[in-house]
């Protein structure tokens, strides 16, 4: 009976989310809808975005190398240009709105939404500008191989946790320059340093710490931004993310680990945040307001990195490859062989 | 592509028939066909008939006419039913009648690719006429079975396929299982089992085909589960006499049946196989079929078959899923505490109450076990890692505050960062002492727990302290203590786990401590353990518990220390 209670509650939490979601896209308006180009069995990424012009070319052609097909993206109020810039991309959906952020569950509401009208029977990836997928084999093989491979073996979500890359000495020592490889700069990250809980409600893991818990939360690790991501679903109208894509509803959808001692496949989502690029994102936020907790992390790197500059340390670990993150422990191939 | 297929005159006919079943990817099993069409090979196709009429048409028309190729009548062919075997006859028959030189018919998928040239499985088989390749295993050995039944496929009625009806599947097998209903297996069918590719002589598969009693076999067989399996493999049995249980075709099995699939970065691998025709390829994977259907492997150095090796990689593959890497805990692994693997990647040795009572315990044991030994890293000020270094190996920080946030989790990284050098640490009821982390190291089989008890004490008794100031403080910490041995001493307890009170400990303290250090450090020699770290001084000890004692707080964990 209790767990009859729990699943109706989960369900109305879903409803909840998908009908919010579906309010929430009035405030979306179409500046380029290029939908009608999308084909059956194409990967569809999703991106919600403000003021990244100089990240896109190298974002999209990343994605574009691992086999995405079409880009669904809503822009949040930029006037740097990237609006007109993504216009301007053959493979781009672009929708434009200027409400709140924040409102929006940051970005997850509309979506949401998006995936519900346009992604449903596709694998989708929600993916932030700044966040790039490994997952096994991606230096030989194309994302619909590994999504072929998930859908024989019964999966519908796949999970890459987030992690966070760095520069060697301050953030502000090499300029980020539009197309390059972000990683040729920030090439280090923290191998073994996260706490995983599990959450007994949505059965999601609680991923926390790498550089950020390190240098900005040290004293209040509660506070510490999730790392635990499943950016990779094979979409249903039924589907919903919770927070960012942390969580999913329904909730068999975050059981992307084994219990039971084994490795399911997973992938990594290298995370290009500490560039130069920051110190004038964090100044902006501040002033905004509309990021998670009040922006408080922004708060944190707007003061750590003016005090201390270097996040790097003598035990961070330069990035290799795919493998170099597997033998590491961050992520696993699983049996797919 | 067409124009590699010129009809081939028929007196050039090879003597290697090779029969196709195909249901998706038809454009790469048009591809396998005209490979086996240019070496001269009839090839007899049979399409499932769930494949629609407009892709069929698409199909032929990719082929074109070719005096060599023929397609089968169409069966709807669904995983573990009969209608996959019936296909096979069908083309098989096909095959035999309409093409009199072929002597070795292979049974081959849409999804398969030869690995080697034509013509070296054709000289092959020429000198091996009457050999059948096919594997065929008697049920009783046959252990790589996967999905549970193995001689119930034989003994039960399965009117129900399993794909669309998992659930009353299972429970008819129950039922029948329950009720004892059940078949005999017609005499004298021996049931074997084994891959479904074969490549039979037209002298034996005749004798299948044309047996006297093939009616009746086959109306039994329609009733068992996957007779692709079994029925040739058990119908070979009767009318061949050389039969080499192998397949000539590679196919690795996942752990739930399916057969793995083979990418481009499998190349170097698949080029060590011995087989002579691979299953089952992504259909993508366009350097495979480059390599493999040009001329390439005919040019290349052949390269010395090590199956063994294909073997390895994909039962390395399976154990990653199936076991895991023990220690680790990450995003898709993330065992619960009752998992049968180790809850740590390494052996690491815990000290408890050593520090107190010996002068410089983690120099001395450093230099003895050339190690480097932290200090106590549950200490609430902060993580003592060895030097005093603020962030270790992982980038694990020294703060108390991430620590605690999730000690065993720091436990473990903190091990899993440092495979490969045994960790050492310092533990007592002052430290960050969770019942959970103690739990997690007392049933971890990594863990060795060395604990003097009682020494807790020590520190406050040198100190400067009255004992009327830090009574509830040495209460606090005695009660700690106790907890914790009282989980050490539990039925539940996995880690190698030595428990001496203080006055025990004493009576020998070089033999203990070498017995210790000896089963963390089996390279040490005896000699490098005579040496013994200097024992503080324990004067007036007595009386400070005496004093304790008369304070109305017994040291229970001290009651029998008498100097």
């Amino acid at each position: 009976m209790k767990a009859l209670k729990a699943q109706l509650k989960l369900r109305a939490q879903r409803q909840t989310k998908l009908m919010r979601a579906l309010r929430k896209s009035l405030e979306l308006k179409a500046r380029a809808n290029r939908t009608a180009g999308i084909r059956q069995g194409d990967i569809l990424a999703f991106t919600t975005l403000r003021n990244e012009l100089v990240r896109l070319p190298y974002f999209l052609d990343y994605y574009r190398a691992q086999g995405v097909r079409h880009f669904l993206m809503v822009d949040n109020g930029s006037d740097d240009g990237t609006t007109e810039y993504l216009e301007g991309q053959k493979d781009v959906s672009l929708w434009v709105t200027g409400a709140s952020y924040k409102a929006s569950c940051f970005g997850v509401d509309w979506l949401n939404h998006l995936q519900w009208r346009y992604g449903a029977g596709h694998w989708t990836l929600v993916v932030d500008v700044d966040e790039f997928l490994v997952y096994p084999f991606c230096d030989t093989r194309p994302l619909h191989a590994l999504t072929d491979w998930l859908e024989s073996q019964g999966r519908r979500s796949f999970s890459a946790m987030l992690l966070d890359m760095y520069p060697k000495g301050p953030v502000t020592a090499h300029p980020y320059a539009s197309g390059q490889n972000p990683f040729e700069i920030a090439r280090w990250f923290d191998a073994c340093n996260y706490s995983i809980k599990r959450n007994g409600k949505l059965q999601n893991l609680w991923i926390q710490g790498g550089v950020r818990a390190r240098a900005f939360h040290g004293d209040r690790p509660e506070q510490a931004p999730a790392l635990n991501k499943t950016p990779l679903v094979h979409w249903s109208r039924k589907y919903a993310y919770v927070s960012s894509t942390h969580m999913l509803l329904p909730r068999g959808l975050n059981k992307v680990y084994d219990d039971n001692g084994g490795e399911q496949a997973s992938g990594v989502l290298l995370h290009a945040k500490f560039l130069d690029t920051i110190v004038a994102k964090a100044r902006e936020e501040l002033v905004r307001g509309q990021h998670y907790a009040g922006s408080r992390e922004y708060v944190a790197y707007d003061r750590g990195l003016q005090d201390q500059g270097d996040l790097w340390c003598d035990f961070s670990t330069e990035y290799i490859n795919w493998r170099q993150l597997e033998i590491l422990g961050l992520m696993s191939k699983g049996d797919w062989a | 592509m067409n124009t590699a297929l010129r009809p081939a005159p028929a007196a050039g006919t090879s003597s290697l028939g090779i029969v196709m079943l195909c249901h998706t990817a038809l454009h790469r099993a048009a591809q396998v066909a005209r490979f086996w069409l240019a070496a001269d090979c009839p090839v007899v196709i049979h399409v499932d008939r769930a494949v629609s009429d407009a892709q069929m048409d698409a199909f032929r028309q990719d082929l074109g006419d070719h005096p060599l190729l023929r397609f089968s009548p169409r069966f709807r062919c669904e995983w573990g039913t009969w209608p996959i075997v019936a296909a096979t006859q069908a083309a098989s028959e096909q095959m035999l009648q309409e093409f009199a030189q072929v002597e070795h018919v292979l049974l081959t998928s849409g999804a398969c690719i030869p690995l080697r040239p034509a013509a070296e499985l054709l000289d092959w088989l020429d000198t091996r006429r009457d050999v059948d390749f096919i594997e065929s295993v008697s049920i009783e050995h046959a252990p790589w079975i996967k999905g549970g039944l193995s001689e119930e496929r034989f003994t039960l009625y399965f009117p129900l396929s399993w794909k669309r009806h998992k659930w009353a599947f299972d429970m008819l097998v129950d039922l029948q299982r329950r009720f004892g209903i059940g078949r005999d297996v017609p005499r004298p069918l021996q049931p074997h089992m084994g891959s479904q590719w074969w490549c039979l002589s037209r002298k034996t598969l005749q004798g299948i085909l044309n047996h006297p009693k093939r009616a009746r076999y086959d109306r039994y067989f329609k009733g068992t589960w996957i007779p692709d399996e079994s029925y040739f493999q058990t119908m070979v049995r009767m009318v061949s006499d050389r039969i080499e249980s192998r397949s000539l075709t590679l196919v690795k099995f996942d752990r739930n049946g399916r057969p793995n699939l083979f990418y481009d970065d499998h190349l170097q691998l698949l080029r060590r196989s011995d087989c002579f025709v691979a299953r089952k390829l992504w259909p993508d994977a366009q350097g495979l079929y480059d390599f493999f259907l040009s001329d390439q492997p005919a040019r290349e150095t052949p390269i010395d078959p090590q199956p063994a090796k294909i073997d390895r990689y994909f039962e390395l593959a399976a154990k990653q899923r199936s076991d895991g890497r023990a220690g680790l805990y990450m995003q898709s692994r993330f065992p619960l505490d009752d998992t049968a693997t180790a809850k740590t990647a390494a052996p690491y040795s815990v000290f408890c109450g050593f520090q107190q009572l010996f002068r410089n315990f983690d120099f001395w044991l450093g230099q003895t076990a050339n190690c480097r030994v932290h200090g106590h890293v549950f200490a609430p000020e902060k993580v003592e890692f060895h030097g005093g270094a603020k962030v270790y190996h992982g980038a694990i920080s020294n703060s108390a505050a991430l620590r605690d946030y999730n000690p065993r989790m720091f436990l473990a990284n903190l091990i899993w960062a440092t495979r490969g050098e045994r960790q050492c640490f310092s533990y007592n009821s002052r430290d960050t002492m969770t019942s959970d982390l103690n739990w997690f190291m007392a049933t971890d089989r990594n863990a060795q727990i060395s604990v003097i008890s009682g020494c807790f004490i020590l520190p406050l008794f040198r100190g400067e302290y009255k004992v009327d100031d830090v009574l509830g403080h040495i209460g606090w910490l005695q009660r700690r203590e106790q907890d914790f041995i009282a989980i050490l001493q539990s039925k539940w307890a996995a880690a190698d786990i030595r428990v001496w009170t203080l006055a025990e400990f004493l009576e020998d303290p070089q033999r203990y401590l070498s017995q210790t250090v000896g089963a963390a450090f089996p390279d040490v020699g005896p000699a490098a353990l005579t040496g013994l770290p200097e024992i503080l001084s324990l004067d007036g000890f007595d009386e400070y518990l005496a004093h304790l004692r008369n304070l109305g707080l017994p040291p229970v964990l001290l009651q029998d220390y008498k100097r």
